[in-house]
């Protein structure tokens, strides 16, 4: 039971206890205690083990900068690994497990790679594990083992998420002291205000402080200043909700944890909500985060930042230890050492690197009975079973660069280290803006603002109460009046203020030993960095914090090294003898802490809001007769309707003869048709097809082929001329919105003299085709008001008319070589339509046909399939389609077909192909080389672009690019498989059935 | 993300857009009389400039206008909307 809890005291409710487990044992915290408080409190010391070393490891921090405590809560489906154990709020149930150590925490096996540290430095793995080449795949899996983290969970996720887009006047990041008055500022003002807080409540430094804000507790002080903020309309709050990034025009993502921190949420509820804000105005109040210092075995179980301590004891009324002391290089860590002796926590050293601190603090110090030693540090850490017991203490040089003298050890189990504060400048970096070194405050401050911004309070490098809350109401005003609202006036409140901050930056403490003979000096916990493989990596001639943090791993993870990332960049400085400034920072990137899947995919998940799937109005009936789809586009398109013990191949076969032999019928619905209105959309035309429109006859159809202004092939389709000023053009159902993004660009900026409209009819027509001998015969049944005979509606023509009683368009047009009519009605009737065909035409044995057997067919003419036969290099020239290419007018990409590369001799050309073996079918996409040869390299000449087993001709067929291959007509190539199989091939023209074209215009 | 001010729908994200490239770039009206360097030119090479860079953007998923944009490539900032036809870095400066 809570040994370790105060007895009064704290922002917890000790009338609502908490029952939770962590690794797999039983303890009881409180409501309002995060996982790490309720830990400390229950004296659980040893969290996990280290990445590399597998050192114990124990709480370190008390929020996001949290680099040991990284743990893996809840089970199944919910689970969420390496959480960091200071933001993970408790409740009733919670289960939490240790995310590293195997088999177990106490007993791990792995800590063996700690006795060998000397053999890991910096750059170890990839200096060891690259040879033999390929090996790398079997050393991998035990790495990852050793060093694992956390566990993903397997099963789909059972909760939903959302976003919101909200736009506000001023949004104000963090809710400490300055954050708080900045929005009551700029909220009094009248501007709309959003302030968010990664914390579960509101307060920043002011939930662990003690004293006075305008003569009240600071507690009851922030209750009043949340309820009058709460009040006001115009301002949002936000807990539990991070700002992750900030990105160009001030647009920032706040994640908000919804109901991560309840036991029972209502399902109703999205689990994590991202917010989308634009914001007028930014006021960044993000605070600043104490760093450590670097001495050896500074990362035992019990070393903690005084700023955790400080919250540990004040906000959670939990001790960290029975005794400890202080190491700082500052003022700041003063307050924690008289909040330690107040809780009772027995301060048996303040342990001041200074040579020469402050008077006043000193006698603070001495007046609480607190021994300080001024220019003493801490050189080694004795430790027992679960964490330390003893700090060795030394005198230091005047310069404090050695130790002077060794002076035994001083009783320790928590060690409160302050090696001054770095302000928040993560989102001001962000914005592409600067940080910019401080050598009095010795950190990085803000630099100028980039985006409408300005930083605040601690995270600008203002380390007093005082201060804050009077830069705060500063920042709250200017940024409302830069959002053009006429500021109010709001009182500062009063806090103590205090003097300049003292600190003397020191980067690494010594240990009066070699390199490589003392304790291990960690500078980043969780990836095991230490200072001497910083000072490696520089010996090795790295130069760039980019590439020393690359081969050093300082500052990835969880934390991004927060609290370590500092010292590491001054000790690179220090061994290339240059300042902390000219060696820099590295790049602060989004997210400041991590963010889940789910609440970056939001609602846009599966195929009803990621990926939509879109079906024809006569969808059902293909799903109720069997159809097999393919994804065309976000299409589903009917591939074959194989009947009862039909394979794929059989229906194909199948369906290929009843067309060509009977009829087939083909729902074309999902071809892209764009309505072209307009005076010149002839002239329209002629500039976007390569062939003549001006004498395009109403009530005729044309192929046309589009290419970009490149020359190659872009689209091709059938448009047809359905009044003076009225046009419908077809593309491929893939390329539909794509055309028409191109007519459109085409028109409004280089053309917007021509008056011509489109507008995107795909979705209003469904479209029927029916090809084959006993098409006409089949419409005429259903379409009285048509005269469908071949001199009457001839090939390429088009008329309008009713069929199956419903107003249609009716095309002469043909995909398959044979007789066809498409006919196009209202979508609405498009099932009608289709039934009503598949009706009457029973007695015609009209037959269903999908997209494999229409392949087949215009294949069988050697029909294109642009995208399948084409790639983006391919000119209507190499298919073999210069006849469509018009020599008196100009059109996009018409100039292309004369530069060098398109008109040389050697390019690869559309031609046919036969194998030898009539049932052996070429694989699409096989390389094709001139002779059979395993002497590699082997030159290719070409690959195959289409190959089906062709039901009507009896044999295989194929279509193939091949280099120079229409002078190559009778010659041979051969395919070369993977499996190592070579198939011989003759060249042919590409039409196998036909040859004349006389079927389509009976 | 970007906020671009579509000249007939006002502000929006930049996900409402599309990106069309360097702007001002006019198709030559004898094609046929160029050389194949200076049709490559025109089709191929761009200024890519560090800095203030005119281009076409459509607000594909608004209005399906077109419009330029005078932008600086380094800042994101953006100067200047007009619309096509106009002359460059026509128009009032952007907030």
């Amino acid at each position: 039971m809570n040994t370790r809890r105060r007895p009064s005291g704290g922002r917890i409710d000790r009338s609502r206890p908490i029952s939770f487990s962590f690794n797999g044992r039983r303890y009881l915290g409180y409501q309002g205690d995060t996982l790490a408080s309720a830990l400390v409190a229950n004296g659980v010391r040893l969290i996990g083990r280290s990445f590399k070393y597998h050192r114990p490891r124990g709480i370190f921090g008390s929020g996001a900068e949290e680099p040991n405590a990284l743990v893996q809560v809840g089970e199944g489906a919910r689970t969420v690994p390496n959480l960091k154990a200071t933001q993970v709020e408790l409740f009733e149930g919670l289960t939490a497990r240790t995310i590293n150590g195997w088999p177990s925490l106490r007993l791990d096996l792995y800590g063996i790679s700690d006795k060998l540290g000397g053999l890991l430095p910096a750059g170890f793995y990839y200096k060891t594990f690259m040879w033999p080449r390929g090996w790398w795949a079997r050393y991998e899996r035990h790495i990852r083992k050793a060093a694992g983290l956390g566990r993903a969970p397997i099963d789909a996720d059972p909760d939903h998420y959302d976003k919101r887009d909200v736009h506000c006047d001023v949004m104000v990041v963090g809710a400490g002291p300055a954050g708080l008055m900045a929005a009551l500022s700029a909220g009094r003002s009248g501007a709309t205000v959003i302030i968010a807080d990664e914390q579960s409540e509101f307060g920043g430094s002011l939930l662990s402080g003690t004293g006075t804000v305008s003569s009240q507790p600071m507690s009851s002080w922030l209750a009043g200043m949340v309820e009058a903020l709460s009040a006001m309309p115009e301002v949002r709050l936000l807990s539990r909700s991070t700002v992750t990034g900030y990105y160009d025009h001030n647009f920032l993502i706040i994640d908000e944890r919804r109901t991560d921190h309840l036991a029972r949420p209502d399902p109703r509820v999205s689990r994590e909500r991202l917010w989308r804000v634009r914001a007028g105005q930014v006021v960044l109040a993000t605070g600043a985060i104490e760093r450590g210092l670097v001495f050896a075995d500074n990362d035992r179980p019990g070393v903690m930042l005084a700023s955790a301590v400080r919250t540990y004891l004040n906000r959670y009324a939990a001790l960290p230890g029975r005794h400890g002391a202080v190491l700082t290089n500052n003022d700041s860590a003063y307050e924690a050492a008289l909040d330690m002796q107040a809780a009772g926590l027995d301060v048996t050293a303040l342990i001041d690197i200074r040579q020469r601190p402050a008077e006043g603090l000193l006698e603070r110090a001495r007046e609480a009975g607190i021994p300080v030693y001024p220019g003493h540090a801490v050189c080694g850490v004795r430790s027992g079973f679960s964490g330390m017991t003893d700090v060795e203490l030394c005198r230091l040089t005047a310069s404090g660069d050695d130790v002077l003298a060794y002076k035994g050890s001083v009783p320790c189990q928590v060690l409160a280290m302050s090696g001054g504060w770095n302000p928040t400048v993560h989102l001001h970096c962000q914005s592409g803006a600067e940080a910019r070194f401080d050598e009095k405050l010795g950190c990085f401050v803000p630099g100028d603002s980039v985006q409408r911004a300005r930083s605040a309070g601690a995270a600008k490098g203002i380390f007093d109460l005082g201060g804050c809350l009077a830069d705060g109401v500063e920042a709250g005003r200017m940024a409302a009046s830069a959002a053009g609202i006429a500021p109010a006036a709001t009182d500062i409140p009063f806090a103590k203020m205090q003097e300049a901050m003292s600190i003397e930056p020191c980067w690494e403490l010594p240990d009066g030993l070699p390199e490589g003979r003392g304790g291990k000096k960690f500078v980043d916990y969780q990836n095991d960095t230490l200072a001497s493989d910083i000072r490696l990596a520089a010996r090795e001639g790295y130069r760039s914090i980019e590439h020393v943090k690359r081969y050093t791993a300082l500052g990835f993870g969880t934390d991004q090294g927060k609290t370590g990332n500092i010292n590491g960049m001054a000790i690179l400085a220090r061994e290339l003898d240059q300042s902390i400034a000219a060696t820099g920072t590295t790049t602060f990137r989004p997210n400041y802490t991590p963010v889940t899947f789910g609440a970056l995919a939001g609602r846009g998940i599966g195929t009803e809001f990621f990926d939509p799937v879109r079906r024809t109005a006569m969808h059902t009936w293909h799903v109720e007769n069997g159809a097999r789809f393919e994804d065309v586009g976000q299409w589903k398109r009917p591939w074959y309707y194989p009947l009862v013990g039909e394979d794929m191949a059989g229906a194909v076969a199948r369906e290929c003869l009843a067309t060509r032999k009977g009829v087939g019928v083909l729902d074309a619905s999902t071809l892209g048709k764009i309505d072209i209105q307009g005076a010149d959309a002839a002239e329209f035309l002629n500039r976007v097809y390569t062939n003549n429109w001006a004498k395009l006859g109403i009530g005729r159809c044309r192929y046309g082929l589009m290419l970009g202004e490149d020359g190659m092939v872009m689209d091709d389709g059938v448009t047809a001329r359905l009044g003076e000023q009225h046009y419908l053009m077809t593309t491929t159902t893939g390329g539909a919105a794509h055309v028409l993004g191109w007519l459109e660009r085409w028109q409004q900026t280089e053309w917007p003299d021509l008056k011509v409209y489109f507008t995107s009819v795909t979705d209003r027509w469904a479209v029927v085709s029916m090809a084959g001998p006993n098409s006409r015969r089949l419409l005429q049944t259903l379409c009285d008001d048509i005269d469908l005979s071949a001199e009457a509606l001839p090939f390429m023509s088009c008329r309008q008319g009713t069929v199956a009683g419903i107003a249609a368009r009716v095309f002469r047009i043909s995909f398959s070589g044979e007789l066809a009519f498409e006919v196009n009605v209202c979508a609405d009737f498009g099932a009608h339509l289709w039934t009503t065909i598949m009706e009457a035409g029973r007695e015609y044995g009209a037959t269903p046909y999908g997209t494999e057997a229409m392949h087949v067919l215009r294949a069988e003419k050697g029909y294109i399939i642009v995208g399948q036969d084409t790639d983006g290099s391919v000119t209507p020239g190499d298919l073999g389609m210069d006849w469509i290419v018009s020599k008196d007018k100009d059109f996009i990409g018409k100039r292309s077909l004369y530069r060098p590369d398109t008109i040389r001799g050697n390019r690869k050309q559309l031609v046919g192909l036969l194998t030898d073996d009539p049932e052996v079918r070429l694989p699409e996409g096989a390389q094709l080389v001139n002779e059979a040869s395993t002497d590699y390299p082997v030159a290719m000449v070409g690959h195959v672009t289409s190959s089906y087993q062709s039901a009507c001709l009896g044999h295989s067929i194929a279509l193939a690019l091949v280099k120079g291959g229409r002078s190559r007509k009778g010659g041979e190539v051969y395919a070369q498989l993977m499996s190592g199989e070579v198939i011989r091939a003759t060249i042919t023209d590409p039409l196998f059935y036909d040859p004349d074209n006389a079927l389509q215009k009976t | 993300m970007l906020e671009i001010r579509c000249p007939w729908c006002g502000p929006r994200d930049q996900s409402e857009y599309s990106f069309g490239g360097e702007a001002h770039i006019t198709r030559p009206l004898e094609p046929e009389s160029l050389s194949d360097q200076q049709w490559g030119d025109y089709l191929f090479n761009r200024k890519n400039p560090k800095g203030r860079h005119a281009e076409q953007w459509c607000h594909s998923a608004g209005c399906g206008r077109w419009f330029n944009v005078l932008r600086d490539t380094v800042t994101y900032r953006i100067e200047k909307i007009y619309k096509v036809g106009q002359a460059p870095g026509t128009g009032d400066r952007e907030g």
